[in-house]
């Protein structure tokens, strides 16, 4: 499998990642030899094999769907690079 | 009397029972040694007030009678734990500033148990990578570097992703040093740096505030300087959690107990499959040796057949990016962490991911996002999840003929900062023989058996049945016992 430059930069902004165009060629080999040492699970018969979904032998546990906690506002958004009252801010969204 | 940092936790926690020193002093003495490995770039973050506050609060508890079963002694955390007040960098440039509001479970319990920190220790960013050279923080160098500090005639490496956890212990800086190991990240610098880390089974420690990578995979563990210690340390960090969907509501053994150094019986599976092209001669021979050891104390080597061990890698290439790409989607530059302004909010988010990860980061994001994108998402990732089972399968099929198996840790010794950089595929290399662990979600463990002719050290693999973490321990041990390595790294504190 081999990835051109358009096709890295379309995968970079996917992943909300600002790549320099300089640096998409290098990228693209680097994630073509990735993808092409992959390429060699096509060698198993996987015919009826379910795919793994738990490695643990245990369905997920549930709980009431109810508020056990809270009230940290100040606590959750101490992190945030820009904050105003109980908000995070980000650039304007909508005209 | 022993120097106070070259004490085991076993032994440490003797001398303090016996009023030998004090907490205060184990911790004073500790806080020297992460002055001293300074060179090596060990410690993103040191706490020598946190751990001699911590020291004292252990002297009054031992004074009132009320020691838990690791107070007073000092280890690091891997800085993929979340401490509550402490900077957490995950070795990445994105987390910038972060100090968690909350405590991670596994450190919680450890301080629950008594223990006290030093700091927090280098990894690869977000753990990915098997050196410890990735992160925004710089390289780690592994403490067994020949030559005088700052002036190594070669600058090995600590192994990845728990390198400093590795290098600290052998460093003699720290008792003992929290991991995690997605495909190899505890083991595999354990190996490298001759100390003893376990992957515990998938669900034992709880993953809550553990920066999380691939989260199907990823587990933590203790790291010590032996298999006592790994037992005492283990211990602690195990446990129910309900805060961790995936944290198994089981006991938690005593797994000191289990050190009983008899093996007598024990079948030992040996997978013909881990012989792989490019084996170092001494590997194989180490691992024969140890074949040898368990048979000297009555366990019987059987072999065994892990037919899609080769598929492994490939695999795990597939499952942690795309797992990675997921998790990773948090950093937005928004709640936590590095922002770089752009025009528009999605301009934020790509100026901000594109400063802040690192090249191994991106790679890995972008491959996960491909292998989960329209159109490819049944051809890699469903396939990889399918080959994942069958790998399991493997696993399930060999322990109705074996206990424990028995594997080197890595094929090679540790190498230097500079070599096998070029190609990330052979980087990737380095954890063949621990990656199908993690997918099979197995408890396995590295101990260390001896050096190389580089004069470096090798380490053995324990693998065993999901939640036998006890027999693991036993062969473990004797197989440290048979060993008898001792000797030290060229630079200790």
């Amino acid at each position: 499998m081999s990835l051109d430059k358009a096709t890295v930069a379309k995968i970079a902004h996917l992943a909300r990642i600002k790549v320099p165009d300089g640096e998409l060629e290098s990228l693209a080999g680097e994630l073509s030899q990735i993808l092409t040492f992959v390429e060699q699970l096509n060698e198993v018969d996987t015919k009826d094999v379910p795919p793994m979904t738990s490695v643990a032998a245990q369905k997920l546990r549930r709980r009431k769907d109810a508020v056990t906690d809270g009230g940290y506002a100040p606590q959750v958004l101490s992190n945030g690079p820009e904050t105003a009252e109980s908000f995070y801010v980000v650039p304007k969204v909508v005209e | 009397m022993t120097a106070l940092t070259h004490l085991t936790m076993a032994g440490a926690l003797d001398g303090l029972a016996k009023k030998e020193f004090t907490a205060v002093e184990l911790a004073e003495a500790h806080v020297r040694a992460v002055e001293a490995v300074r060179p090596f770039n060990i410690f993103i973050t040191e706490t020598p007030d946190a751990a001699l506050a911590m020291a004292k609060a252990s002297d009054e508890r031992r004074a009132r009678g009320e020691a838990g079963p690791m107070d007073g002694l000092p280890i690091a955390v891997k800085d993929l734990f979340c401490t509550k007040g402490v900077a957490t960098t995950a070795g990445s440039h994105i987390l910038d500033g972060f100090k968690p509001e909350y405590e991670s479970t596994v450190t919680s319990q450890l301080w629950r148990d008594g223990a006290v920190m030093l700091g927090k220790v280098n990894l690869d960013e977000f753990a990915m990578g098997s050196a410890t050279i990735t992160a925004h923080q710089g390289e780690t160098v592994s403490p067994w570097s020949p030559g005088a500090p700052g002036a190594w005639e070669r600058r090995i490496v600590a192994g990845g992703s728990s390198g400093g956890s590795a290098a600290v212990i052998a460093a003699r800086a720290a008792l003992g040093a929290t991991g995690t190991d997605t495909g190899g990240s505890i083991r595999q610098p354990a190996g490298y740096t001759g100390t003893v880390g376990i992957k515990p089974t998938y669900g034992r420690c709880s993953r809550w505030g553990i920066v999380a990578y691939a989260s199907s995979l990823d587990q933590a563990g203790p790291m010590t300087r032996t298999v006592e210690d790994a037992a005492i340390m283990l211990r602690s960090m195990c446990g129910f959690d309900p805060k961790d969907s995936t944290s198994v509501d089981m006991a938690v053994p005593d797994f000191r107990a289990a050190l009983t150094g008899d093996i007598r019986g024990l079948r030992v599976g040996i997978p013909k499959e881990y012989r792989v092209e490019g084996l170092s001669a001494e590997i194989d021979a180490l691992w024969n040796q140890g074949i040898e050891w368990l048979k000297e104390a009555g366990a019987v080597p059987v072999e065994i057949s892990l037919p899609h061990t080769k598929y492994a890698l490939a695999a795990y290439y597939i499952i942690a990016p795309a797992e990675a790409s997921s998790n990773l989607a948090r950093y937005d530059g928004v709640r936590y962490g590095l922002r770089v302004e752009g025009g528009s909010l999605s301009e934020m988010y790509e100026n901000t991911r594109g400063a802040g990860f690192g090249s191994e980061v991106r790679r890995r994001i972008l491959v996960g996002t491909y292998v989960l994108s329209a159109g490819y998402y049944d051809a890699y990732y469903n396939k990889a999840r399918q080959v994942r089972t069958r790998i399991k399968w493997d696993f399930d099929e060999a322990f109705k003929s074996c206990d424990v198996i028995l594997t080197p840790t890595a094929p090679s010794t540790p190498f230097a900062i500079g070599e096998k950089m070029d190609d990330p595929v052979q980087m990737y290399l380095n954890d063949v023989f621990t990656v199908p662990i993690n997918l099979a979600g197995l408890p396995a463990m590295s101990v260390p058996a001896g050096l190389g002719a580089d004069g470096l050290p090798l380490g053995l693999q324990l693998i065993g049945r999901p939640f036998d973490e006890e027999t693991l321990l036993r062969v473990g041990q004797v197989v440290e016992k048979a060993a008898n390595v001792t000797a030290l790294p060229p630079f200790v504190a």
